[in-house]
């Protein structure tokens, strides 16, 4: 007997396609197979993107956790590569609060992670990969990407404590402008000292509007390294059909504790929300005792309900 | 393409009903996107301009984040008190400049504070409070309620209260006077992160109408 795809409902049969497409890419699957400690997570806890964690003992008295997360897992439970990338993709169910309100669900989300040598080629791979991903949901895409390491330094320059570093960081994630020279007036700065950041989160729009731009306040702060990878990275979509649907945006930020380098957003009109999230996480495996750098993105299935076939490409 | 799909591409505005959301609409109209069905003295929540490309809806001012949010409105305007205390994933656009208030910490007049008690404090907005309380290390009880809040230190349900104060009429009348400024309130211009991704041109002569640096 044949399996008739038809049974399969629209976010199952997405997450079929998505995970045929990483396979051809040459990455393998993680099954996430059993349950981490609790521990694993709340040393992390600003990693997850869920409030809360589903805690239970196990048969020998352990405390774990109903997987609020997969890349953890996959970082703890990987090895160092001194020699090449190592490449996996997962496609899990996770449970997850974003609302006290609404309580925990249950999320299905297919992503991607590269750990070991990672270089320029691939980190571009992994763009291309996510252009492609968004591609197959929908021709009306955004793919939003970031530079964490040169916001980092623009935020630092006006930051003089963590709670301002935070808050600024915060309103950088709002393109609250306002909200960001108000602050630095409350906190004494001289006038006009947030100017390279202001200019920075300004600087909106498709790599050839805005790199040359981002290049000459990367030089005023002693960035160059940072404008220069992500200039290769958006060189590298140059005359694709990708190119299109770039979009440099520094307000796509990360908790600077765990994510470096080049992060990335993913958006479908119709949908509200971001359908795919991800970046450099090497901050991460550092805080993990490993010396690999990595990256990786996840698309968000739970979030593509609302997605129709109309316009789309699926 | 079908008419679903052109509606798909009007801007849709949230504004709060009432005098904040007719004042701010005069100045959207000004910018370019009247419709003038909007003034018109009738029931309807809904109103749109096809020639211009822009539908309104009136919501309560306190729903306007959770439209904007969740995609259903492309842009809105929201009280900064709201956004605190519920902190909607939404870009916070434009300071407008309207709607001035302050959030503050009140208490009956002559009231002393006993730094070796737990704080009783009522208020609507818990998280802004506890946000408060925590930044000066004060261990506080939270008093969560939905409306007259003025009455609850005189009648002994709480030592001091966060709310809104605007002229602080309502406070004198009630023997209680402001004790600390928590933060200056005004309405903000909100959007979806989505929706700014897709309708930005819009949205972008709409700030430059308003008098805000687009990008």
């Amino acid at each position: 007997m044949e399996l008739d795809l038809e049974v399969l409902d629209e976010t199952e049969r997405i997450g079929f396609l998505l995970r045929s497409l990483y396979q051809q890419h040459g990455f393998s699957r993680y099954r996430m197979s059993k349950f981490e400690e609790y521990d694993l997570y709340s040393r992390n806890k600003d990693f997850l993107l869920s409030d809360g964690v589903i805690t239970f003992t196990d048969t020998n008295g352990r405390l774990m956790a109903l997987k609020p997360d997969v890349t953890l897992s996959i970082v703890k439970n990987g090895r160092d590569c001194p020699s090449g990338v190592q490449k996996v993709y997962y496609h899990e169910n996770v449970y997850r609060s974003s609302d006290a309100e609404e309580g925990f669900r249950e999320e299905t989300q297919v992503g991607v992670e590269c750990m070991g040598q990672v270089d320029g080629p691939t980190v571009s791979e992994v763009l291309n990969l996510a252009a492609e991903s968004l591609q197959m949901l929908s021709g009306e895409y955004v793919l939003e990407i970031s530079q964490l390491d040169l916001l980092g330094a623009l935020v630092d320059s006006v930051a003089i404590d963590e709670t301002m570093r935070m808050s600024v960081l915060r309103c950088a994630e709002q393109k609250n402008l306002h909200g960001i020279r108000e602050i630095c007036r409350e906190a004494g700065l001289p006038e006009g000292a947030e100017k390279g950041l202001i200019n920075l989160l300004e600087c909106c729009g498709t790599p050839k509007r805005v790199m040359l731009e981002i290049r000459k306040i990367a030089e005023e702060y002693g960035c160059e390294e940072a404008a220069r990878q992500l200039g290769q990275c958006m060189a590298g979509f140059i005359g694709s059909e990708a190119e299109k649907h770039l979009w440099i945006d520094f307000s796509s930020t990360g908790d600077l504790k765990y994510y470096n380098g080049i992060a990335l957003k993913g958006f479908l009109k119709g949908i509200p929300v971001p359908v795919l999230s991800g970046g450099q996480y090497d901050a991460l495996l550092k805080r993990m005792h490993r010396k690999d750098r990595a990256i990786g993105f996840a698309v968000f299935l739970h979030r593509l309900e609302r997605l129709t076939r109309e316009g789309g490409e699926v | 393409m079908s008419e679903d799909r052109q509606n798909k591409d009007f801007l849709n505005v949230a504004l709060p009903k009432g005098r904040l959301g007719e004042t701010v609409y005069q100045r959207f109209a000004a910018a370019g996107f009247e419709c003038p069905a909007l003034l018109e003295n009738s029931r309807k929540l809904i109103f749109e301009n096809a020639s211009v490309g822009v539908r309104y809806f009136w919501v309560k001012p306190s729903d306007v984040a959770i439209y904007v949010a969740r995609g259903a409105a492309d842009i809105g305007v929201a009280g900064k008190d709201i956004l605190l205390e519920y902190r909607p994933e939404v870009y916070e656009l434009l300071d407008l400049g309207v709607g001035k208030c302050r959030m503050a910490v009140a208490a009956p007049v002559g009231y002393h504070e006993d730094p070796a008690r737990t704080l009783r404090v009522a208020t609507k907005f818990s998280r802004i409070a506890r946000d408060y309380y925590a930044g000066m290390g004060r261990d506080i009880d939270i008093i969560h309620l939905n409306g007259s809040i003025e009455i609850a230190p005189i009648l002994g349900l709480s030592d001091v209260i966060v709310d809104i104060v605007e002229t602080g009429t309502t406070l004198r009348e009630n023997n209680l006077e402001v004790r600390e400024t928590i933060v200056q309130i005004s309405a903000r211009l909100i959007a979806n992160k989505s929706g700014y991704k897709f309708k930005r041109e819009k949205i972008l002569k709409l700030m430059d109408g308003l008098g805000g640096k687009s990008e």
